[in-house]
């Protein structure tokens, strides 16, 4: 079967997100593969390995910037076959709606057998995505798994939910959105990085893969977003370093004591 | 009609809290628009709590007996089919992980516009406005629909108010897609690990990855039992799906709200998931090795320190101020 990995690059989690004078995130500074798709990616690989059954292929599959490319190297040194880039100005600003179904336009050109995407993204915060996707190819979809069992043409999978923990069989091909409980993803080795670059990386345009164009970007988005403003701030904790144990204990009883709470 | 439908989660007959404040929120809202709430709840539902519904507000209530509850794909399908029939102009959702699901199919397939994580929402122009907190918080956007919109709101965002009597319930069937029977559930809300009750706990010592492994939650254990009665352990998610604390201690989104007198936060970033599960605390201590864990932000005590080097002191000073 074949495989096909939604992936996203983000802010690097070391720099703070700010939103840019056109109401947008900054995407200026350092970024990278977006921590919770390595999850799916392994997710993928270990599907490949597990020989429980054949898996031809897997395909990462991004919209975003030009330098998007990066995370695509970085999701193949992770164990993906080759990589799709969808690259085109008429995507930016698109919402959750427009670019699901980017994405899956991107995803038909591939007809995969399984598509797996991490829980949320770093910076967007959503969890949607992937529900999205799945309604607009018309397949099945499930977000935060965080067990996958494959037989045949049904996948048994768990998750968490509202009230304990959940087990759903469904049918392929279908959408998976995976949790970081599912796997510890592996560090890519060196060979794999240097080799990554050498991978096909298709770039494609909104012609290419049949997007019509008034459907994505700003325009072809159902919300607008702005008025940003900071939200009323808690008045600041105290704040310890711990340095000599004794003394951080010491003020910390006393708190409590103040606090009538020992 | 114009107007606000809420779907209303349920798990053996009841329904969810968070369900229940998000229909007081839409008939808040409702009320301003000068529209009407209506609520839907999918499955087996029996009239006193289907009509319940109306007490927290929602004018009418709908139900899809036959659809089958616990997966998105046949509450969509029963939802698009609301929408189509009534012409309802927003849907809203209390949230969790079935809201994010049925919301986001919704939105894609009635072309709606959608908002995930709502904190708050207002009237401007004869129109609802999202307000959602975005990058960890540190900033609200506002989201304007162009057309119809799915809120889908925060875990304990929207209060639960009653405000009328029971509502009269109305049975619909709906054909379901094709798509309703590739999603099967086979089991629901199984609870894995001891029974555990943090509810009720006046002090909670609540344990995350930093505790390093399912040994280092005796830390936890040690200074709840220094507390003494009345104190209890918890954990976040993360080390429950890693099986180093029994599912009955989770606190957060999918897990339990709490809201004790105390509350010590050990090897916690502080996460939105965990956050909302907690922040009602009275009284919040954070030990944390990372100086910038977001659980800082709303800690009213932070302790930057090494987890096992502060708890078993932390640990042997409560148990000296409470023998003398």
């Amino acid at each position: 079967m074949k495989i096909a990995v939604l992936v996203k690059e983000v802010p690097d989690a070391a720099v703070e997100k700010r939103i840019d004078g056109s109401g947008r995130l900054d995407r200026s500074g350092e970024k990278n593969l977006n921590p919770y798709d390595t999850h799916a990616i392994e997710a993928a690989v270990q599907l490949k390995e597990g020989g429980t059954i054949p898996v031809e292929e897997i395909v990462a599959i991004t919209a975003g910037p030009a330098g998007a490319e990066r995370a695509l190297h970085k999701a193949v040194s992770l164990g993906a076959d080759r990589s799709v880039l969808l690259s085109d100005d008429a995507v930016a600003g698109s919402d959750v709606i427009a670019t699901g179904y980017a994405l899956a336009k991107l995803l038909e050109r591939e007809s995969p057998d399984l598509v797996l995407l991490g829980q949320q993204s770093d910076d967007g915060e959503n969890y949607t995505i992937g529900a999205v996707v799945g309604e607009f190819l018309g397949y099945p979809s499930l977000t935060q798994v965080v067990k996958m069992d494959i037989a045949g043409e049904t996948i048994t999978a768990e998750r968490q939910a509202e009230y304990g923990y959940d087990t759903v069989e469904i049918d392929l091909p279908a959408v998976i959105s995976v949790g970081d409980a599912i796997n510890e993803p592996r560090y890519p080795s060196l060979k794999a990085i240097m080799g990554a670059k050498k991978k096909p990386l298709e770039k494609v345009t909104i012609a290419d893969a049949g997007i019509e164009a008034d459907k994505v970007g700003a325009a072809g988005s159902r919300i607008d977003c702005g008025n940003f403003t900071e939200p009323p701030k808690k008045s600041g904790g105290t704040i310890i370093e711990d340095e000599d144990t004794s003394a951080t204990v010491e003020q910390i009883v006393a708190w409590l004591d103040e606090r009538k709470l020992i | 009609m114009a107007g606000i439908l809420v779907y209303a989660l349920t798990n053996e007959g009841a329904i969810n809290k968070n369900s229940l404040g998000a229909v007081s929120q839409a008939a808040k809202l409702a009320g301003e628009l000068g529209t009407e709430a209506h609520a839907v709840v999918v499955g087996n539902v029996d009239d006193a709590a289907a009509g319940s519904l109306g007490e927290y507000g929602a004018a009418k209530v709908f139900r899809a007996k036959d659809a089958p509850e616990g997966v998105s794909t046949p509450a969509v399908d029963v939802l698009a089919k609301l929408f189509a029939d009534n012409d309802y102009d927003y849907a809203i959702f209390g949230g969790g992980l079935l809201g994010f699901e049925i919301g986001a199919g919704l939105a894609a397939r009635i072309g709606a516009g959608i908002t995930a994580e709502v904190t708050g929402v207002k009237v401007e122009g004869g129109k609802l406005v999202a307000q959602r907190p975005i990058l960890g918080d540190s900033l609200i956007s506002e989201s304007n629909y162009k057309g119809k919109g799915v809120l889908i709101g925060r875990t304990n965002a929207f209060e639960a108010t009653k405000s009328g009597s029971a509502a009269s319930v109305e049975d619909i069937t709906v054909e379901l897609s094709e798509q309703a029977g590739k999603v099967r559930l086979v089991k629901r809300g199984e609870q894995r690990g001891a029974d555990i009750n943090i509810e009720d706990a006046n002090v909670l010592v609540a344990g995350g990855r930093g505790l390093g492994a399912a040994e280092g939650f005796q830390l936890a254990e040690d200074l709840a039992a220094a507390f003494g009665g009345g104190a209890a352990v918890g954990a976040t998610r993360a080390v429950v799906d890693a099986g180093w604390f029994p599912y009955a201690g989770q606190i957060g989104q999918t897990g339990k709200t709490v809201a004790p007198k105390l509350y010590v936060a050990a090897g916690i970033s502080g996460a939105i998931q965990h956050k909302v599960g907690m922040q009602g605390s009275e009284n919040i201590i954070a030990i944390n090795k990372d100086a910038n864990a977001p659980i800082f932000e709303f800690s009213d005590l932070g302790i930057v320190g090494d987890v096992q080097k502060v708890m078993p002191a932390l640990t042997e000073a409560v148990k000296a101020k409470k023998g003398s």
